[in-house]
């Protein structure tokens, strides 16, 4: 960028780079962090991020609990997962270095903006003396950059206040990461121009701030190379960055057009979900109704009212929402009618932890309401996967007639990767009749209307909406008579009704478990969720390493893939990891009687290749020798 | 009150499903439901196009008695059932029928966000002061003291005033009826109906098993004239059987007077549309209880966005800003790249 360079770097080429940027929630990190991943997706390499941010909106400045950071991986090959500790670690204050140097690699680069490292920001943090120089970072690259000092002398010009100086300085570190992995400067550029449209002087002083520290990494002589990571072998074609809320957004809305019915989504603010109700509030264009609710119960309600209606209804929540909305869905189930609910699980009980992702919520989705309450389960394994599980499930409601719930995480809800966009045209017609006729006749031979006639094959009764001629019913939570739909309190229909509510879930067509890797190693890793990413790079690496594993993902957790009891009952060992105390374990145990054995994290944090690696070789090491 | 140049189309009979009512002989949901089967054929509306929503209750199983399409919901959540179906529907008539502990208890949340959405639906409140499907105990308009099965030694809890609820709750129409008269019901039901936004509707009712004769003082035929209330909109307040007694507003109070003692010109004269609720909420407040002069009557009638119309025009005009629905658009919106 700079007319004549000052010196030459050596260029190396590397395979990959896990970059995390650390500050205080009020510095820009997951815009830096944001990005860096956009102009890297341009670049065609693979990529994975992992944002991390405090429950906090802004948490007293300078300490522990207001760090926000975004971890980013890319690469010139396949991955799936945001890569297990960065190695790079941008530290904009002694909070963000304590909080995170712990997950940087031994020998990792540590670049540090030491402006931030005073007297004050230190005890807050809680350091007794400067790991500047203290020996605390003997085991890392440090790169000590007066980020905060050179972003005001950069900006100055453009007449910014002093207080307002250094908010510009994490557009420094991304100039500084920028030039560091040969990112070109134009996107980002072009990215300050549009984002601050109107604000001349921010526009100036961010670009000042990012030229200033691309500028820093090609004249400073502290850093030795800079680096190159080339494209990834990508399958051909069109791709966008997308993390899961707004991939699970969109699949919802595309689903309407599937099925050609107005949507309508029901919900109450949550985190991790809210982002699905802001996404889905933006489209309006497409005939979404969005409706924010009073609670959650009432978000649920109105969905149940909307599909009554006719639409294609949707409540979204996360897991105390899920709580809230049992009695509803129990209705749903008793009523018949199709909805969509999407829970993006997060740390619990209770509030728990409202911004990290858990898998805990699988028993409330499966057993959660009163009574035999069955429906319909599915979840995405990755961002992008959110899209076609939408529509899938979707597509279950409508068919069946019943609620479906998603489960989503708040790994998935947050953290993105390249997606190939699909051909719109080949995604599937997902489309059902209502019923406009008599399907029925009386005892004078008159048309009638049964509401709870089912349809032989699915089990399905007929979706008969308001406004149709001669089909006027009613429906309620009150047991009702097989095909009538009238009040019954016979013990024989109830037996019936319950019975014909579980035959018809279970008979949902659920395609069959597929086995990735090594169909006939001795172990199988079983997986569901946000999990995928990680057990499928873990079974890469035992692979690499002699072993032989197989992997089984499930997307249908409820009713789970017929095949599945003899598919893992093939193998000598069946290891689970899972976000939870062995919640999938415990279902396949009680359904399969096989002794599956849980690997559990449950600690806000999603589970690293590694620790999916270390485990899994202890037991397959135990296996060779048994 | 009916429209004669209307014709119509059904009979009260049309309305009436084939389920058998069981709700206990005497109780005041059967005239309720009569008023309501009576006037449906002259609203100009029919069967197919009405939906009826309830919670759970005595009152909630009247979608079962309707030939209409119905939900009988779960317990509380009827307002909210309703405001989805408005919602996705706003050509259908959603009328949503519960009970004192139904609309005030559990579900009080539901009501009082219907009414400030001021959504498309109508809103019956059969108000019998007291829990009649769980076997009697108090509810939250049972009085003070109430001895019930759950409060033996009489119930401490201050009751609800349901129309000063609803007016709290900047309800855009109020009324009150009660179910010893057919026509005053069938007049109120009406003007509820015609109302473009949410029309909250009390009903006296009177639950002849564990609360008989909670409204005899009032709704009880040789009561009404001393303590009923007729509101008419742009009248004097009067009432009493030679119009002997009048309502004033005394420094924001509203009492009942002697017309003998006050100048003509003092008493209060009712205006439904008046945009303040002040005037309607001292009227709501005027009795302590259904044992004094009591206003019966359209209290409030105020226009106000309709929630499910204004939800639609902000779906054209969002069509008209970001254009029709354009999947590949959609999914090319945060930019993309081609390898």
């Amino acid at each position: 960028m700079t007319d004549t360079a000052s010196r030459e770097l050596p260029l190396q080429e590397i395979d990959e780079v896990i970059i995390r940027f650390a500050g205080d929630s009020g510095d820009g990190m997951q815009l830096t962090g944001d990005q860096f991943t956009s102009i890297s997706a341009a670049l065609g390499n693979d990529l994975s991020t992992l944002p991390e941010f405090p429950a906090e909106i802004r948490a007293p400045q300078g300490t522990l609990a207001g760090v926000s950071a975004f971890q980013v991986r890319i690469s010139d090959f396949d991955i799936t997962t945001p890569g297990d500790a960065p190695t790079v670690l941008v530290a904009m204050n002694p909070a963000a270095l304590k909080a995170q140097l712990h997950n940087l690699a031994q020998g990792g680069a540590l670049i540090v903006n030491t402006d931030a490292f005073n007297e004050r920001n230190l005890e807050k943090a809680g350091y007794a003396s400067n790991p500047l120089d203290d020996g605390t970072l003997d085991d890392y690259r440090t790169y000590p950059v007066p980020m905060s000092q050179i972003t005001r002398d950069a900006v100055a010009e453009h007449g910014v206040k002093p207080r307002d100086a250094e908010r510009s300085k994490n557009f420094f570190a991304l100039g500084l990461i920028s030039w560091m992995y040969t990112r070109p400067v134009e996107p980002t550029l072009e990215f300050i121009n549009t984002k601050f449209r109107g604000r001349t002087q921010v526009i100036d002083a961010n670009t000042s701030a990012f030229k200033a520290g691309y500028n820093f990494g090609e004249t400073a002589e502290i850093f030795e190379a800079h680096y190159e990571v080339k494209p990834a072998p990508l399958a051909p074609g069109e791709y966008t960055n997308v993390n899961g809320n707004t991939a699970l957004a969109w699949g919802c809305i595309v689903a309407g057009q599937l099925a050609r019915l107005p949507v309508f989504l029901g919900s109450y603010p949550i985190t991790p979900a809210s982002d699905i109700l802001h996404e889905m509030s933006m489209k309006k264009n497409f005939g979404v109704r969005t409706f924010q609710a009073e609670d959650e119960i009432a978000a649920a309600a109105s969905a149940v009212g909307a599909a009554f209606g006719g639409a294609l209804a949707f409540t979204s929540t996360s897991g105390p929402g899920l709580a809230l909305k049992g009695e509803t869905l129990s209705l749903a189930v008793s009523l018949e009618l199709p909805l969509v609910v999407l829970d993006i699980q997060r740390g619990g009980p209770s509030t728990g932890l409202p911004t990290k992702p858990e898998q805990a919520d699988l028993m409330m989705a499966m057993y959660g309401r009163h009574s035999e309450s069955p429906l319909p389960v599915v979840a995405p394994r990755s961002p992008a996967d959110c899209f076609d599980v939408a529509i899938e499930a979707c597509r279950i409601a409508l068919k069946y007639r019943t609620p479906v719930i998603v489960l989503s995480d708040g790994y998935l809800a947050n953290s993105s990767e390249p997606w190939l966009l699909p051909d719109v045209d080949s995604l599937p017609d997902i489309g059902v009749e209502f019923a406009t006729g008599f399907n029925g006749t009386n005892e004078d031979g008159d048309g009638i209307f049964l509401p709870y006639l089912r349809d032989p094959e699915t089990l399905a009764r007929p979706w008969a909406i308001p406004g149709t001629p001669d089909l006027m019913h009613r429906v309620g939570g009150i047991e009702k008579e097989d095909g009538t739909g009238n009040i019954s309190y016979e013990p024989e229909n109830h037996q019936l009704m319950v019975d014909l509510r579980q035959a018809k879930v279970d008979g949902v067509d659920v395609p069959d478990a597929e086995v990735a890797g090594d169909v006939d190693a001795d172990l199988a890793l079983l997986g569901w969720g946000s999990t995928w990413g990680a057990i499928d790079a873990a079974a890469g690496r035992l692979r690499e390493a002699g072993f032989e594993v197989a992997h089984v993902h499930l997307r249908h957790l409820h009713p789970l893939p017929a095949n599945l009891g003899d598919v893992l009952g093939r193998y000598r060992a069946v290891v689970c990891p899972e976000m939870n105390k062995g919640q999938l374990c415990d279902i396949v145990r009680a359904k399969y009687l096989i002794d599956v054995e849980h690997i559990g994290k449950i600690d806000g944090v999603p589970f690293t290749t590694g620790e999916v690696t270390d485990a899994v070789r202890k037991r397959l090491e135990a296996l060779s020798s048994a | 009150m009916t429209d004669m140049s209307f014709t119509p189309t059904t009979q009260p009979g049309d309305w009436a499903s084939d389920q058998e009512v069981r709700w206990c002989p005497g109780c005041g949901d059967y005239s309720i439901l009569t008023a309501l089967r009576m006037l449906m054929p002259s609203l100009g509306t029919e069967p197919r196009n009405t939906v009826f929503v309830s919670g759970i209750g005595c009152a909630a199983r009247f979608p079962y008695y309707m030939n209409t399409y119905g939900i009988h919901g779960i317990h509380g959540r009827a307002p909210a059932i309703a405001t989805g179906l408005a919602m996705a529907r706003p050509d259908l008539d959603v009328w949503v029928i519960g009970g004192d502990g139904d609309m005030l208890s559990i579900g009080g949340n539901h009501l009082i966000h219907a009414l400030r959405r001021n959504v498309k639906i109508k809103l019956l409140l059969f108000n019998n002061q007291i829990y009649g499907l769980t076997k009697g105990q108090f509810s939250p308009t049972s009085e003070i003291g109430k001895v019930t099965k759950s409060s033996p030694m009489g119930s401490l809890d201050a009751p609800f005033n349901p129309l000063a609820v609803a007016l709290g709750a900047e309800a855009s129409f109020v009324a009150r009826t009660h179910d010893m008269d057919r026509q005053h019901m069938m007049d109120t039901f009406r003007r509820a109906h015609a109302h473009d936004g949410a029309a909250f509707v009390e009903v006296f009712q009177n639950c002849n098993v564990f609360n008989d004769g909670a409204f005899e003082g009032v709704t009880k035929k040789q009561n009404r004239d001393a303590n009923l209330i007729p509101l008419r909109d742009g009248e004097p307040i009067r009432f009493g059987a030679d119009g002997e007694f009048g309502v004033i507003d005394e420094a924001g109070c509203a009492r009942v007077v002697h017309t003998a003692d006050v100048s003509d010109d003092e008493l209060l004269i009712h205006d439904e549309s008046k945009h303040d609720p002040s005037t309607a909420f001292m009227l709501a407040r005027l009795a302590r209880g259904p044992f004094e002069p009591t206003p019966i009557g359209v209290f409030r009638a105020v226009r106000r966005s309709e929630y499910a119309m204004a939800t639609t025009r902000q779906l054209a005009a969002a069509q008209q800003k970001q254009g029709a629905a354009d999947i590949a658009q959609m999914l090319r919106s945060r930019g993309t790249w081609f390898v």
